[in-house]
């Protein structure tokens, strides 16, 4: 009975996810294709959830929903966006769908032959996995970690330096 | 819940993301696509993270890097959209071929 719910919930959550996506790349307003990335991304956030990885899930919605979405906000107001309708498709549009259709036959094919047979076991062992995270990054992953903040720095400067006015 | 739901729907969000990338014109929304790509990625990192539980944390670590590194190219990123907005006064890349042979 769980198991059925829980599969209901993880199709609505897919199937959500996908219109949205579809939204943002075919939507004529571009303050709209903004707001429905917000819905993709909160989407993937509760997979993240259900997929017993509470932190990401978290982070996802600090940085992608709280900052990333705001910044292009930001970023269509201080280029002027035509807010109305307009078109922002280009003449290469069926291309990009014949393109697109086919990384998705062969990375769907691939995945589906390799993994057809493997199940996720929802059952947790103990609480949460934060904790873990937590070790593993300070542990294992402390250098990469400590090369992400130098990286965050650079792009925070770089970004200040590019977009100043003179 | 077989893993391979996860992983078809990742690669689904992909190649949307590379249809918005190649046929949109204003910059912004072209990286409103390759954040749905980075997100794609991320889902994969998950799913194989909870399919694998006996061999730790790792893909959720590697999931919480993509999520820096994008927060990073997103600044970088819209820092010169705006650079290109106040020299030429249009955001269509389909305009910016000066460095194209």
């Amino acid at each position: 009975m769980i198991d059925t719910w829980q599969q209901i919930v993880i199709w609505a959550i897919g199937i959500a996810m996908t219109l949205t996506a579809v939204r943002v790349v075919t939507a004529q307003n571009v303050v709209h294709a903004a707001l429905y990335l917000v819905g993709t991304l909160l989407g993937a956030a509760s997979i993240y959830i259900m997929l017993l990885a509470e932190f990401v899930a978290w982070a996802q919605v600090l940085v992608y929903v709280g900052a990333i979405v705001v910044l292009m906000l930001f970023g269509l107001m201080l280029t002027r966006a035509p807010i109305g309708k307009t078109n922002f498709d280009n003449d290469q549009r069926l291309i990009a769908a014949l393109c697109a259709a086919a990384v998705f036959g062969v990375t769907s094919y691939i995945m589906w032959d390799a993994f057809k047979d493997e199940k996720i076991n929802f059952a947790r062992e103990v609480g949460t996995t934060t904790g873990r995270v937590g070790e593993v990054i300070f542990s294992s992953y402390v250098l990469p970690f400590e090369i992400i903040s130098v990286l965050l720095l650079a792009a925070l400067v770089g970004a200040v330096v590019i977009a100043r006015r003179d | 819940m077989p893993v391979t739901f996860f992983l078809i729907l990742s690669a689904l969000l992909f190649s949307i993301g590379i249809y918005g990338v190649l046929a949109r014109e204003h910059a912004v929304l072209v990286l409103l696509s390759i954040e749905l790509m980075l997100n794609a990625v991320n889902i994969n990192l998950i799913a194989f993270s909870a399919l694998f539980q006996e061999a730790g944390v790792s893909g959720q670590v590697f999931a919480l890097f993509v999520i820096a590194v994008a927060a990073a190219e997103v600044g970088v990123g819209l820092a010169i959209v705006i650079l290109i907005f106040r020299n030429r006064q249009s955001v269509n890349v389909d305009e910016m071929s000066l460095m194209k042979w």
